[in-house]
């Protein structure tokens, strides 16, 4: 920049200068008015009048929209929006055929045969056929857990003609129906074939299922908002909706998904009825919206979800059983359940490896757990254990409020024992990251991570792979335990209730002794929504056929 | 004039480049993997080294580089890890409720702080004078988001006059649009309220001991056109250099606001995107903002032709 002293200053440069300048604002400021006027006269209006639009906040942002790449919990409520199931689970916990019209068991217990219902189509207009499904149920169980289990017995799928096929097992598995309707992540959708055939780790780009929602893609804000319209061509079943099982009959024309990150704004949000639904609150906003009267606060969910503590087995020292036991003697699951929750009224110690409430929930082998805080034992267990003072590395994240209450109490609790205990506090995806990591602690590794599973994802030794000691196959934290491995198969060998609670109580005793986690409590983020809307379906997934809004 | 454009835009390249390596680097070696986040908290090994693979994240740092850069030439900022969408689209997606925010936050801030700042100046120390410096003080010192949970409380729980959030494009009608800026403006221009007042009043001080000043009062001239005939237009070089670095001020306050107020825009996609390890849209937003910074202060000095006709470049 220079200044050019020799240009003269005068008025009638200045004056000159001035009306340019004047002409150039005034023109531009005559455009910007014309725009307006021109967008305000124009103004589009998104929707038809008389449309009933469901606005809800869900509990995280929808950003992948593959339920099978992902086991997270807003993808796989996505997946319920606009996919369906051939089978689904009822409140009773019973299996219920969903696009199935009829089946049937071969007394061998070998052939399975399926026969869809009339009337299936996809939101492209396709029909629904056996190919959609083989094709589906082959990715799924690539990556689901379960699915991979019935993989390994499976002979063939086979299309018999459009509307029906067979599943041949190489030798009799129980659990094959409840595979189909397993209820959370990864949830067997059927999606069309030419979908289905993308490869098992690589995301889908078209979100098109036979579900009783379509999504509205263009209108697919990432980070802020998802829209959904009713499926005029779905056709439901006819009994009552019962988890995801039963007819789900769309009471609107148009569900909006707002993600807003921020939880006072989304309870001043609800409050101004700007919303109608808040999926999870945290607690300590209960109280402000009690207060008001046209906000329903509910605890829709009657399974709850399942508080944790994970060891890392890989590092000292906790890689010595007796270390691992000494928690047991010492953690206090109420603690977690008020650092959880907030309020003893949203949340309840389980002192049980598979959900409480759930058929093979039991206290068996729960002692050390359940009885009188005994810190003495723990100190005993730790003195035997020959513990020399090795740094235990909690590692935790701030921005999940869940993970970070447990890390904070767990470590207020090991301090108490005598032990050496740094907090390493980060956000969620250092910490998922971090916890791949199988170095020792000094050189980036970890002792403890806490998270927490919703109830349907540990109700049973098949889904539940926290429990699982398969040791580098296994989940973070990377267990060994051959017993709980032949105890889980003898699980799946059972072919009658009595026999599966037998078993199942047979693998809990064991984890109790092993202890490849600690369950630290189970509690219920409780749901909040206007008064104007009825019929939501109580249920550990949030679903939202049946919602009505007056 | 021209020379020297060319060559401002010049600098902008080499500072994009230096930019886009520094943060490239930074990102390479900040904690967190995106193949953990996308598989989920019921992964395995197996499960994050498929994803790992696929997205070309075990590659070494100068061939994932050098294929970003590669991209980048051809206008290719390339694809969410997430949502599988190209960056421009989501930086597209975003850009129109950053740019009304911004833009009626600038606009409202000097509205609001140039008069509060003049009017300083001609009271300088009078009640008035120390009035606006303790709203100055005050801006500077409180949050943005404390101030935005004060105004939603007030005017949209309590009175119930504008919504908490959200954001209405301008084709859905002016007013709609209008309504829902208000509030984050309102948020988000305070800070900058408070820059600019005191920037200003300090500028006005200045001039207005000046020889002509007092040759311009000597002659009769009203003490209205004395002070912005005068002496605004030549105090306002400063302002429009402090207006151009508060650029800055302003991109980070608008992540907040965005939060708090639930707006779209890429402030909160920025947010997003750093919390998941979305390497491709972190690398493309933090590109378009230095561009955005260093094209908003080019401006700035070639604005100053328009309040002092002697400068030349």
């Amino acid at each position: 920049m220079s200044v050019d002293a020799a240009v003269p200053k005068t008025i009638s440069r200045g004056d000159f200068a001035m009306n340019q300048r004047s002409i150039l604002l005034r023109s531009i400021s005559a455009a910007i008015f014309a725009a307006s006027m021109a967008a305000a006269l124009n103004a589009s209006v998104a929707l038809a009048q008389g449309q009933k639009v469901l606005k809800f906040i869900p509990q995280a942002d929808l950003r992948i929209l593959d339920p099978i790449t992902t086991t997270a919990y807003i993808t796989r409520n996505h997946g319920y929006m606009i996919y369906d199931t051939l089978f689904a689970t009822d409140a009773k916990f019973q299996v219920q055929p969903q696009m199935v019209d009829k089946y049937e068991i071969s007394k061998d217990q070998l052939t399975y045969t399926f026969t869809l219902r009339d009337g299936l189509k996809f939101h492209d207009g396709a029909p629904v056929r056996s190919a959609d499904c083989i094709a589906s149920i082959d990715r799924w169980s690539k990556r689901d857990a379960l699915g991979q289990k019935m993989a390994e017995v499976t002979e063939s799928w086979q299309a018999v003609n459009d509307k029906t096929f067979t599943l041949k097992l190489k030798k009799p598995f129980p659990l094959a129906l409840e595979a189909l309707a397993k209820p959370s992540s990864n949830v067997p959708f059927i999606m069309p074939e030419r979908i289905a055939k993308t490869d098992a780790s690589a995301n889908i780009t078209e979100p098109i299922g036979s579900g009783p929602f379509k999504f509205v893609k263009e209108e697919w804000v990432p980070g802020s908002k998802v829209v959904y319209v009713k499926n005029n061509d779905y056709v439901p079943r006819k009994e009552a909706p019962s988890w995801a099982a039963g007819g789900k009959v769309v009471k609107v024309d148009r569900v909006e998904w707002i993600y807003i990150p921020d939880s006072a704004t989304a309870a001043a949000a609800i409050n101004a009825g700007e919303v109608d639904w808040w999926e999870q609150m945290p607690p300590d906003l209960i109280p402000v919206l009690a207060k008001n009267k046209s906000i329903k606060v509910e605890n829709i969910d009657p399974l709850g979800s399942m508080g944790l503590l994970r060891f890392n087995f890989m590092n000292p020292p906790f890689n010595n059983q007796k270390m691992r036991q000494a928690v047991l003697y010492a953690l206090d699951q109420n603690d977690y359940v008020l650092g959880i929750a907030g309020d003893a009224k949203n949340g309840h110690p389980c002192y049980s490896y598979f959900t409480c409430g759930t058929p093979l929930a039991s206290e068996v082998g729960a002692e050390p757990l359940k009885g009188k805080r005994d810190f003495e034992k723990a100190k005993q267990l730790i003195k035997e254990a020959g513990y020399k003072g090795e740094k235990i590395v909690i590692i935790s994240a701030t921005d999940q409020p869940i993970v970070h209450s447990q890390s904070l109490l767990t470590a207020e609790m090991l301090r108490k024992l005598g032990l050496n205990v740094e907090l390493q506090a980060g956000d969620w995806g250092t910490l998922i990251t971090r916890r791949t990591s199988k170095e020792p602690v000094d050189k980036g590794g970890w002792s403890i991570f806490h998270t927490w599973l919703v109830g349907p994802d540990v109700t049973s030794p098949a889904v539940n792979f926290a429990v699982r000691g398969s040791g580098q196959k296994a989940w973070f934290g990377w267990p060994e335990d051959a017993k709980i491995e032949e105890l889980r198969d003898a699980w799946f060998a059972a072919t009658d209730p009595a026999g599966s609670k037998k078993a199942a109580d047979a693998v809990q005793v064991r984890a109790f002794e092993f202890v490849p986690y600690v369950p630290t409590a189970q509690f219920i983020l409780p749901t909040a929504y206007r008064t104007n809307l009825s019929g939501v379906i109580i249920a550990p997934i949030t679903l939202m056929w049946n919602v009505e809004k007056k | 004039m021209i020379a020297y454009i060319v060559r401002r835009l010049f600098s902008t390249v080499i500072v994009m480049a230096v930019v886009a390596f520094v943060v490239f680097s930074l990102l390479y070696l900040t904690p967190g993997d995106p193949a953990a986040v996308i598989a989920g908290d019921i992964a395995t090994d197996e499960d994050i080294r498929l994803i790992h693979a696929r997205l070309g994240l075990d590659e070494p740092f100068l061939v994932q580089f050098g294929r970003w850069l590669w991209a980048l030439a051809h206008g290719d900022l390339g694809t969410s890890i997430f949502t599988n969408l190209p960056v421009t689209q989501l930086i597209a997606q975003r850009i129109e409720p950053t740019v009304a925010l911004t833009v009626c936050t600038l606009v409202v801030s000097i509205l609001v702080a140039v008069p509060l700042g003049v009017v300083a100046a001609a009271k300088a120390g009078t009640w008035l004078d120390r009035a606006v410096m303790s709203f100055s003080v005050v801006g500077f010192s409180v949050p943005v988001f404390v101030f935005a949970y004060i105004l939603i409380l007030t005017f949209s729980v309590q009175l119930d006059w504008l919504p908490v959030q959200g954001y209405r494009n301008f084709r859905d009608g002016a007013w709609e649009w209008l309504r829902h800026l208000i509030l984050p403006s309102i948020a988000l221009g305070t800070v900058y309220v408070a820059l600019i007042a005191r920037m200003t009043r300090a500028s006005m001080l200045d001039v207005l001991a000046q020889d002509y000043i007092r040759t311009a009062e000597a002659k009769g001239l009203a003490p209205g056109q004395v002070l912005i005939g005068h002496a605004l237009k030549n105090a306002a070089i400063p302002v429009m250099t402090i207006i151009g670095m508060g650029v800055a001020l302003l991109i980070s306050g608008a992540i907040v606001t965005e939060t708090v107020f639930a707006l779209p825009g890429v402030g909160r996609l920025t947010v997003d995107a750093i919390l998941r390890r979305d390497y491709p849209v972190i690398q493309g937003v933090i590109l378009i903002f230095s561009a955005v910074y260093v094209l908003v202060n080019l401006l700035v000095d070639l604005s100053y032709v328009l309040f002092d006709p002697r400068i030349r470049y």
